[in-house]
C-alpha cells in the first residue's frame, strides 16, 4: 500500500450548516495502481484528493504513507511530503502566467535542487517527454489547452513523485485531447510504476482505472 | 529558476502596478533628499558667507527680498545712484567703502550669468576675498571696516589675500569661476554681452556663492548696456562694527527712507533660521514618509498578494514552504525599496539641482552619501510595510487555486 487513510472526515462550515465533505472514509491505495474517483458534483472528490496529497488537513482520521503515519499538523512535514512524493495535475492547469513552459517546470525542481543548469536540463527533458520540446520558451497563454495540460503533467513529474494526483485533468479538454492526456497518464503509471489517482466526471476516462471508486456524499459507494 | 528570478519576473509582469507602488516612496524620498541637498549647501554657503563677508550693511530697494545676502541684489528693483552721494554728503561716522551695484540676470548663449556693474575700487575695497596685497595700497580686516585708505590693516587669514586690479576699465570685466568654466573663458578672452564686447581681465577664485555666476563690469558700462540710466540695485556698505551698534542703521534709514537696510548679521541669521526650519521640515517629512510610505507599500503588496492568491497556491502545491512565500514577498519589498530609494535620490537631487538656483540662489551638487541613506530608509519602509501582507500570504492554502476558475 502506498497510501492508506483511516476514518477520514473533513467537515466544512457552510452558511447552511456543517457538511461532511468526506465522511468517515477508509481507503487503501495499492502501490502502482491507477485509481479513478467518480461521483456527483459536491460528492467530495476534490476534498479527498487534496487530503491524499497533503494539501488539506482532515478534521479527523489518520493517514499513512508507505506504512508510516504522516503528522497532518506539521506544516514542514506536509510541504516535504508534497515536494518529495506527490505530483498534482489540475483541471485549470495551474500554470504561472508570467513564466515560460520550461520555467514553470523549473520552479518545481527548484524546491529540491539548486544547480541551475541541472534544473534546466531536467525541465527540458520533461518537456520533451510530453512532446513539447519546441514549446519550451512559450508562455502559457501562447499554448493550447492540451499543451498547457502537458506542461502541467511535466511539472507534476518533475520531482519523480510516487503518487500522481489528478483532479479532472481532462475537464477542460475536448475528447481527442482528453485521450492524449489520459494515455500520457497511463504511460506514467505503467512505465514508471507511479501510482495515479484521478478524479473524473467522464465514464470514458474512468475506464482507464484499474481501481475505481465512486463517491456519494463523502462516502465510498462501490469499488 | 531561483526565487529571485521568479520575483523579478513577477515584478516585470506587473510593471504598471509596480510604478504606482513605487510612486509614494519615490516622491517621499525625493522630497527628503531635495530638502537635505539644498540645506546642506545652504549651510555651507552661510559658513562661506561668514568667512568672506566684505561689506556688512546692505542697502536695497524697499521691495527687494533679502533671503540670501549674495543674491539679494539679483532681480531686485532699482533706485537712483545718487543715493550714494546722499550718504557721502551726510558724512556719517563709521561708513566706509560704499559699493553701488547694478545687477541683472542674463543669458549668454545657453548659460545663465548674473551681470553685475560695480564701481571698481570701492567694490574691491569692500570685498576682502579679492583684496590685493598692496595693489590698492590698503588692506582690510574682514571683521571690521578700516577707517581710512592709508591705514593698513592685516587679514586674519592670509589665504584670503588674492591678486586683484584696482581699476575696471570701461569694457573690462571680471568673471566668476563658474561662468569662466561654463563659457570656457580665460584671461584676455572676449565676452560679448548683448551688443558689447568685454575683455576678461580676471577670473575670480571660486567662492561657493552666487558670485561664481557673476560677470563684474564697470557700473557705468552696465548701466549703458542695460539702458537703466543712473540706477543701481544695491549699495554694499562697510560700516564699523562699533558704529553699527551705535545706531548707524537707523541713521542710514533716515537718509534713505525708501530703501531697505539690513546688516549681514540679520541676513545670515535669517538664513540660519531657514536652514533650521528646513531641517525640521525634513524631519517631519521623514516621519510622514515612514508612515505614508509603509502604508502605501503595504497596500501595494497586499493587493499584489490578493492578485497572486492562485500563484501562491500553486507554489504551495508544488512543495514551497511558507517561508519561501515570505521570502519571495520580502525580496520583492527589498527590490522595491532599492529602486524607490534610488529613484527618490535621483528625483530629489535633480529637483534640488534645478530649484536650488531658482529659489535659494545656490548651486546644489549631488550628495552621494544621501544615496545610501535613501536606500536604507526606503528598504526599511518597504520591509515594514510588507510584514503584514507577507504574513497573510503565508496563510493562503496550497489548494486555493482550485477554488477559482
Ligand atoms: N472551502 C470550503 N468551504 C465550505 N464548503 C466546502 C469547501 N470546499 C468544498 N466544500 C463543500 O464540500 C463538498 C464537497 O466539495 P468538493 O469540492 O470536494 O466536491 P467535488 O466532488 O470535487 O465536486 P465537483 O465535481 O463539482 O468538483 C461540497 O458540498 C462543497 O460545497
Ligand atoms: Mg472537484
Amino acid at each position: 500500500m502506498i497510501v492508506q487513510v483511516n476514518n477520514l472526515t473533513k467537515t466544512y462550515l457552510r452558511h447552511d450548516g456543517y457538511i461532511n465533505a468526506v465522511d468517515n472514509l477508509t481507503l487503501d491505495i495499492p502501490k502502482g495502481s491507477f485509481v479513478t474517483i467518480t461521483g456527483a458534483s459536491g460528492s467530495g472528490k476534490t476534498t479527498l484528493l487534496l487530503i491524499l496529497g497533503g494539501l488539506l488537513r482532515p478534521t479527523s482520521g489518520k493517514m499513512f504513507y508507505d506504512g508510516k503515519e504522516i503528522d497532518l499538523h506539521d506544516e514542514d512535514e506536509l510541504a516535504k511530503f508534497r515536494s518529495n512524493h506527490v505530483g498534482f495535475v489540475m483541471q485549470s492547469f495551474a500554470l504561472i502566467p508570467y513564466l515560460t513552459a520550461v520555467e514553470n517546470i523549473m520552479i518545481a525542481l527548484n524546491v529540491k535542487n539548486s544547480n541551475k543548469s541541472t534544473i534546466r536540463k531536467r525541465a527540458n527533458e520533461l518537456l520533451k517527454w510530453v512532446g513539447l520540446e519546441d514549446r519550451t520558451t512559450h508562455y502559457p497563454k501562447e499554448l493550447s489547452a492540451g499543451q498547457q495540460q502537458r506542461v502541467a503533467i511535466a511539472r507534476a513529474l518533475a520531482n519523480n513523485p510516487d503518487l500522481l494526483l489528478a483532479d479532472e485533468p481532462t475537464g477542460n479538454l475536448d475528447p481527442s485531447l482528453s485521450e492524449e492526456i489520459l494515455s500520457i497518464l497511463k504511460e506514467i503509471n505503467q512505465k514508471h510504476n507511479t501510482t495515479v489517482v484521478m478524479v473524473t466526471h467522464s465514464p470514458m476516462a474512468a475506464e482507464y482505472g484499474n481501481t475505481r471508486i465512486h463517491l456519494n456524499k463523502g462516502k465510498i459507494l462501490s469499488d | 529558476m531561483r526565487l529571485i528570478d521568479l520575483t523579478l519576473k513577477e515584478l516585470w509582469h506587473r510593471k504598471s502596478q509596480l510604478i504606482s507602488g513605487l510612486l509614494a516612496i519615490t516622491l517621499g524620498i525625493g522630497v527628503i533628499v531635495g530638502i537635505r541637498s539644498i540645506s546642506v549647501v545652504s549651510e555651507k554657503a552661510v559658513a562661506v558667507n561668514l568667512d568672506n563677508l566684505g561689506a556688512n550693511i546692505l542697502v536695497l530697494p524697499q521691495a527687494a527680498s533679502v533671503d540670501n545676502y549674495y543674491s539679494a541684489d539679483i532681480d531686485a528693483p532699482t533706485f537712483p545712484e545718487s543715493y550714494v552721494e546722499k550718504v557721502v554728503t551726510s558724512s556719517l561716522p563709521g561708513v566706509d567703502n560704499m559699493s553701488p551695484k547694478l545687477t541683472r540676470r542674463m543669458k549668454i548663449g545657453n548659460e545663465n550669468i548674473v551681470l553685475t556693474g560695480v564701481l571698481p575700487k570701492s567694490e574691491i575695497a569692500s570685498k576682502p576675498i579679492w583684496q590685493t596685497g598692496g595693489f590698492l595700497g590698503n588692506q582690510i580686516n574682514a571683521s571690521c571696516a578700516p577707517t581710512t585708505d592709508d591705514q593698513p590693516t592685516k587679514y586674519l587669514d592670509e589665504k584670503l589675500q588674492r591678486k586683484g586690479i584696482d581699476t575696471l576699465a570701461g569694457y573690462d570685466c571680471f568673471v566668476g569661476s563658474s561662468v569662466a568654466k561654463k563659457l570656457n573663458l580665460k584671461e584676455k578672452s572676449t565676452l560679448t554681452i548683448t551688443t558689447e564686447k568685454f575683455t576678461v581681465v580676471r577670473i575670480l577664485p571660486e567662492t561657493g556663492t552666487v558670485d561664481d555666476d557673476r560677470v563684474f563690469a564697470n557700473l557705468h558700462s552696465v548701466q549703458a548696456l542695460l539702458g537703466t540710466g543712473e540706477q543701481i540695485s544695491a549699495i554694499e556698505i562697510m560700516g564699523c562694527c562699533r558704529a553699527i551698534s551705535d545706531g548707524l542703521l537707523g541713521k542710514l534709514r533716515n537718509i534713505l527712507p525708501d530703501t531697505r537696510i539690513t546688516t549681514i548679521g540679520q541676513i545670515v541669521s535669517t538664513q540660519i533660521e531657514t536652514n533650521r526650519l528646513m531641517d525640521k521640515i525634513s524631519l517631519v517629512f521623514l516621519i510622514i514618509i515612514l508612515f505614508v510610505g509603509s502604508i502605501s507599500i503595504g497596500n501595494y503588496i497586499w493587493a499584489n498578494v490578493n492578485e497572486r492568491r492562485k500563484e501562491i497556491g500553486i507554489l504551495r502545491m508544488i512543495g514551497y514552504h511558507k517561508r519561501h512565500i515570505y521570502y519571495i514577498l520580502i525580496l520583492k519589498a527589498v527590490i522595491i525599496g532599492i529602486v524607490g530609494g534610488f529613484a527618490g535620490f535621483v528625483l530629489g537631487t535633480l529637483s534640488a539641482f534645478w530649484l536650488g538656483p531658482q529659489f535659494a540662489g545656490i548651486h546644489v551638487n549631488p550628495i552621494y552619501s544621501l544615496l545610501l541613506v535613501s536606500i536604507v530608509i526606503s528598504v526599511s519602509i518597504s520591509i515594514i510595510g510588507s510584514i503584514i501582507p507577507a504574513y497573510m500570504a503565508g496563510k493562503i492554502e496550497p489548494f486555493s487555486n482550485m477554488q477559482e476558475d
